[in-house]
């Protein structure tokens, strides 16, 4: 691909912008979220149509109309969102449009047999007659990649295909990426995490605003150097430890949340935790332990069955997010596509919702006070928009974080509850919100942070308690918080861990 | 290397909610089966006599028609509400066309109804249209056409061929009830065993999944408006051979019944999810309600107006829909991951 030149009404989002696969090749393609990656890979798979620029695809200039021509070139794409039929069967869904036939007719046994073998080849043992939903994320994903791979694909584009699979999944993908490079298939691969890319790629594509900004061998380029070149700038000092400052202080105070023994179904099984004010205290767990679990049960989303919670030492019965939020706790959820955002309205109305009943005048909502709210937070935590009635969905994804957290800081919360909050955003704004969270707990907000990354917690946290299969098996402060200590508790009390059975099987799920 | 095995439904709630599925698809079928066995009970050899079986397939085979026509569509997660006045169109056009003989006459009835169905699924898919709105006015501006040529009264059949195909039977059943049969098996087949069958589903369980597998969406949605068009026009054919005319309420409702049998026989409303035959069951479910209600008001013992017939039809439909919700809350449940 040269010189490509793509723009969504007026603003570029790609410029000049050039990319280069060989045959058999592993190459990664990095950059923070709006760099322009996405955008790219579309046009080369015929979503979107090009302003300007050649490509060339196997020695011949191409400009696939649609994704169906560029499939039937060679060229298959597994999407950062599983884009799957949910009603429809897992044979159905690796087959969709290429259904063998027998006389004119789906031949159903063929295609079971053929999608069984294709998913096996994935380590991946499933009913393919059933329907897709029925199955976890990471075989939804392996199912895709078994589309793909039925395609008799000469270049597989994955764009973020990790981000839902646990370990020994990632492990089982990056074989089959490797079998595909022996078999002279090439790959593009899309990932926020170094690990990976170091793992399996060979060379690497660094884009930014919408340019390509280095092309490298990946064993040519260290971290700090590939970082710096996605972030374009020098990387400020990691974030201070200042819980080593604060950390004395902090214990005398009274806690602002109490949780003891909360119990709800199979998923809770005896979690007890306290936050001070001006404490951020991280939550750690597997997945499947009960973290989301236990935020929602606090917040009354699903209120336990047994235990307590007590706000300021008074004990409450929380039996709704309404409830929760009349006793100042906010929470903002890990799905934000799904469960925080209203993607067609405006940052102004999306971080007022939640302010709206205190906005009223006369029953009607006074305009000029809500605009000088939200001025106040767009500057206060730096939320990029080009004016507060930009629809939240043109945003990237830190900034649509940053407008979440600003609906809940203007109702004053005593207690913030924040669930993967850096979870699918670029690094820089990875830094602005977690720097964000630790000046609002200097201000005396209590925070309960989860996090999957152990770094995260490590990092933010002044105290981590750890989860368990659904119970607080262990809590951590000040120094004791490290890499080690973390997973030692993980796994406490636990068999064999290393295997990581939780969340390869739904059944096992909470 | 370790081996992934996933059982679904391994679960007491994956159990309940394939006991909800086999409900929610087979459940019309049961309560068809009760519906007959009461009335061949109650009614003894009145209700099943040839005759009751002739004319009650022959009614309903117009519904059944546009009823088939509308499971596609539901199924790709749009709908028609044309239906009903499109079948007036097709009845009108092809008694006018029909002084010319009966094949020309039935064939232009068609025609007509895949027309303005061509035209639902241009405005949809070209001009990215809400089938909603789009068909909201096909109802509307088809209708006020309809009349027009009808000269906004009864238009009126000429004796001869036409009415006779209304009332030709072969083996003992109406044309139109085997034309209906034919048609439900045809389309069963069509969505199970053709690529085409499989993207209708597609498109209705996730429209961008499908359009990033590069399946020919547009060309597929504007297929099932085409076809629901031609099925509505075909109905209306037979309402006017059965008649031997139209009148101006011709076809009042119509979409709405097959909405109900569509619903009725387990296709999800919002689409991906969806059976043909379970559809026939529906309509045929639906009007022997009504059957029913004549028959108890000929024994005479009681009098239930027919009014009643739409109270009967309407709980029906709600309790159908509120199954469907409870599972669609139930895979909600169980497809969260942590």
């Amino acid at each position: 691909m040269q010189g490509i030149n793509k723009s969504f009404v007026g603003v570029p989002a790609l410029r000049e912008a050039h990319f280069e696969v060989a045959h058999g090749e592993v190459h990664a393609l990095i950059g923070q979220n709006g760099a322009g990656k996405s955008t790219l890979i579309k046009v080369l798979t015929g979503v979107y149509a090009k302003d300007s620029g050649h490509i060339e695809f196997d020695g011949r200039e191409v400009a696939f109309p649609s994704p169906h021509a560029a499939q039937l070139a060679g060229l298959s794409t597994i999407y950062q969102e599983v884009n799957l039929v949910p009603f429809r069967s897992v044979a159905e869904n690796v087959f969709l449009n290429r259904e063998p036939k027998r006389f004119g007719l789906i031949d159903w046994g063929r295609m079971n047999r053929e999608a069984s073998a294709l998913l096996h080849r994935l380590d991946i043992n499933v009913d393919v007659t059933r329907p897709i939903y029925e199955y976890s994320i990471a075989t939804q994903q392996m199912t895709a990649l078994a589309r793909a791979l039925s395609t008799e694909a000469k270049l597989v584009i994955m764009d973020e295909p990790t981000s839902a699979l646990a370990e020994q999944e990632v492990q089982t993908l990056f074989r089959v990426i490797r079998q595909l490079k022996s078999e002279g298939i090439s790959v593009v691969f899309v990932s926020h995490r170094l690990d990976e890319l170091y793992a399996v790629c060979d060379r690497v594509t660094v884009m930014r605003d919408g340019r390509t900004i280095e092309v490298r061998p990946m064993s040519d380029i260290s971290r700090y150097e590939l970082v710096s070149k996605m972030l374009g700038r020098e990387l400020a000092e990691e974030l201070s430890h200042r819980r080593a400052d604060d950390g004395g202080a902090v214990p005398d105070r009274r806690p602002v949340l109490e949780a003891t023994d909360l119990r709800r179904g199979r998923a809770l099984d005896g979690v007890s935790l306290s936050i001070r004010s001006g404490e951020i205290v991280g939550l750690a767990g597997l997945l499947g332990s009960g973290r989301s679990e236990t935020a929602r049960a606090i917040f009354g989303a699903d209120p336990p069955d047994s235990g307590t919670v007590a706000i300021d030492g008074t004990p409450l019965h929380l039996r709704s997010p309404k409830d929760a939020v009349a006793h100042k706790i906010g929470f903002a959820p890990e799905d934000r596509k799904t469960e925080g955002i209203i993607p067609q309205l405006s940052v102004r109305e999306n971080l007022t919702l939640a302010l709206l009943p205190h906005l009223r005048r006369h029953g009607i909502v006074d305009g000029r006070r809500q605009a000088e709210t939200v001025d106040r937070f767009i500057t206060a935590i730096g939320i990029k928009c080009s004016s507060p009635d930009q629809p939240i969905r043109e945003l990237s994804g830190g900034n649509q974080q940053k407008v979440l957290l600003a609906r809940w800081l203007c109702t004053n919360p005593k207690l913030l509850i924040l669930d993967e909050p850096t979870r699918g955003i670029d690094v820089g704004a990875k830094r602005d919100i977690q720097v964000l969270i630790r000046q609002l707990a200097d201000e005396g907000l209590a925070v309960l942070l989860i996090s999957s990354e152990l770094e995260e917690i490590i990092a933010d946290s002044d105290r981590v308690v750890t989860l368990r299969d659904g119970r607080s098996v262990a809590e951590l402060t000040g120094d004791q918080i490290s890499e080690d200590a973390l997973m030692q508790a993980m796994a406490t009390g636990a068999a064999a861990d290393d295997a990581g059975p939780d969340g390869t099987s739904s059944g096992s799920r909470a | 290397m370790t081996t992934t095995v996933e059982v679904p439904g391994g679960t007491s709630r994956g159990r309940r909610v394939r006991a909800g599925l086999l409900l929610q698809r087979q459940g019309a079928l049961f309560a068809l089966v009760l519906l007959l066995a009461f009335g061949a009970a109650r009614y003894g050899s009145n209700f099943a006599t040839g005759y009751n079986l002739s004319s009650f397939t022959g009614d309903t085979a117009k519904y059944g028609l546009v009823a088939l026509g509308m499971t596609f569509v539901i199924m790709t997660g749009g709908i028609d509400l044309s239906v009903g006045s499109v079948a007036a169109l097709g009845g009108v056009v092809a008694i006018k066309v029909s002084e010319h003989g009966l094949l020309p006459g039935l064939l232009a009835g068609v025609a007509a109804g895949a027309a303005v169905g061509a035209l639902n699924g241009v405005l949809i898919t070209r001009l990215k249209l809400q089938p909603f709105i789009v068909t909201l006015a096909t109802l509307l501006a088809v209708r006020g056409l309809a009349l027009n040529l009808a000269g906004a009264r009864a238009s009126v059949a000429a004796p001869g061929g036409f009415q006779k195909l209304g009332n030709w039977s072969l083996l003992g059943l109406p044309v139109a009830a085997e034309a209906m049969f034919l048609a439900f098996l045809l389309g069963a087949a069509a969505l199970h065993f053709t690529p085409w069958g499989r993207q209708v589903l597609a498109i209705g369980g996730n429209v961008d999944a499908a359009r990033l597998m590069g399946l020919p969406v547009a060309r597929t949605t504007f297929s099932v408006y085409l076809l629901s068009g031609a099925l509505a026009g075909c109905a209306g054919v037979f309402l006017g051979s059965q008649n031997g005319s139209v009148d101006t309420a011709a076809g009042l409702g119509w979409e709405l019944t097959a909405i109900a049998a569509v619903v009725v026989g387990g296709t999800l409303l919002t689409g991906g999810v969806g059976s043909v035959l379970s559809t026939l069951v529906g309509v045929l479910l639906l009007q022997l309600i009504f059957n029913l209600i004549v028959f108890e008001n000929g024994e005479g013992s009681i009098t239930i107006s027919s009014y009643w017939e739409s109270v009967i039809r309407g709980a029906f439909l709600l309790v159908v829909v509120l199954l469907q919700v409870r599972l669609v809350r139930r895979r909600n449940a169980t497809g969260r991951t942590t």
